[in-house]
């Protein structure tokens, strides 16, 4: 009795005001966990990626934001080949090596400037491209915003990266650190621009994950959405 | 003679022609040149004056972007509900929240260079797309593409796309939510609360 009064007591706080959006039948959860991550950000996450852009030169940023893409370009290859882009593929492969060599490890992104594009895939984008749907909108602990597809993907990706895979832990778990916070200082531009543009902050970020991911599904020309104008 | 006559006659002829219908491509770059040269140089805007940049921004930006049609791309089926004179303040708001955001991102990534992609138009064209690119180290250029539209007043902005996120049509869930909890009116007083919140950050700054 007690539980049922309780689960009543659920719908009707979340059922107020608030039409049901098909893309994210979660929403009660994933706001939850939206602001816990907002929470965790704001405590550890954001200040020690504003402490560390700061801190650090413009090139050591570029250089450790470069070590990691060149990590990233063997899975994005991976994932070219899976796509069925096999000279995409081979263009990353000439990224891994070119960077790995002449650009000192990956630190220097010489493939670029002689004309090997980066690209951008993953898993969850290789599973979209051989049409399967998003699903659910659903906010994963810690990484944010994801769709159902994508946090699969997400788990994929984890598996496949190299350097949670490395033996030696103290190494293995300073370069995550490493990579976490120079991703979250590269989007502290963007955090102030989003601020700046939400009406509701939850629901803004969302609508640009979902809209950001279908994109790059259809490699930055998607077919036009239903306009209902 | 008659000749050299008549070939500097055809250049004149096309470089007024050209003055009065500027083509999307080179507006887009323009503009965008104009607006980051002075941003860069100017003291006031580097160390966070944002009401410079949004004065800038109206000045320089703002003329060549169909607001009206923003607002109602953003509104979607909701914008017949709103009348005429909802559909003005609608937009002299929703006017004000891009005008501010985007000016922010302009600051924000000032010290990025844009690149421009090959753009292919036939002269018939109505609607065209303008696609720009920012570098950043490590990941893949963040695409900035923009959509215009020819009116009668030249070619005009309606949408703005980042790294395939529209501004605009990013709105629309969260406007949709607003007017069927509070009506069109509800929407313009929370557009409207989010604007004065906004100044007065900028102004504390």
């Amino acid at each position: 009795m007690v539980v049922l009064a309780g689960l009543s007591g659920g719908c009707a706080t979340t059922g107020v005001a608030r039409q049901d959006d098909p893309r994210d039948p979660l929403e009660g959860f994933n706001r939850a966990m939206f602001s816990f991550n907002e929470g965790f950000d704001t405590v550890l996450l954001k200040p020690v990626a504003k402490g560390y852009d700061v801190v650090m030169p413009l090139p050591v940023k570029t250089g450790v934001a470069n070590f990691f893409g060149n990590i990233a370009d063997v899975f994005i290859g991976v994932n070219d080949l899976l796509q069925g882009k096999p000279g995409d593929a081979v263009g990353d492969a000439g990224r891994f090596i070119f960077n790995s060599t002449f650009g000192v490890l990956g630190l220097f992104d010489f493939a670029s400037t002689i004309g090997l594009d980066k690209h951008d895939e993953d898993f969850g984008q290789t599973m979209g491209r051989w049409g399967m749907g998003p699903g659910p909108y659903l906010v994963v602990p810690v990484f944010g915003p994801r769709d159902m597809r994508d946090a699969a993907g997400l788990a994929l990706d984890i598996e496949a990266d190299p350097v949670g895979h490395l033996s030696d832990v103290p190494v293995r778990n300073s370069l995550t650190a490493v990579r976490f916070v120079s991703i979250r200082a590269d989007l502290l531009p963007a955090d102030k621009i989003i601020e700046e543009a939400a009406l509701d902050k939850y629901s803004y970020i969302r609508d640009a994950y979902l809209q950001r991911r279908r994109s790059q599904v259809y490699d930055g020309h998607p077919p036009p959405e239903p306009d209902d104008e | 003679m008659k000749h050299l006559f008549a070939v500097f006659a055809a250049l004149l002829f096309a470089n007024v022609a050209l003055a009065e219908d500027v083509a999307p491509d080179a507006l887009v770059r323009g503009v965008a040149n104009d607006v980051l040269d002075i941003i860069r140089k100017d003291k006031d805007i580097r160390s966070g004056d944002t009401r410079k940049v949004v004065e800038l921004a109206d000045v320089k930006v703002l003329p060549h972007f169909d607001f009206t049609r923003m607002t109602r791309l953003a509104m979607g089926k909701d914008w017949r509900k709103a009348t005429p004179e909802q559909q003005q303040q609608l937009t002299a708001e929703f006017r004000a929240l891009l005008v501010r955001t985007y000016s922010k991102a302009l600051v924000e990534y000032r010290d990025q260079t844009i690149e421009f992609k090959p753009f292919k138009m036939q002269p018939a064209d109505t609607d065209a797309l303008v696609r720009t690119t920012v570098a950043q180290a490590g990941s893949k250029p963040i695409s900035i593409d923009y959509n215009l539209e020819k009116t009668d007043q030249g070619w005009k902005v309606y949408d703005i796309a980042v790294a395939g996120v529209s501004l605009v049509t990013n709105y629309r869930s969260s406007f949709a939510e607003e007017v069927t909890a509070n009506g069109v009116d509800g929407l313009i007083a929370s557009l409207r609360t989010k604007n004065k919140s906004g100044d007065s950050s900028a102004a504390k700054k």
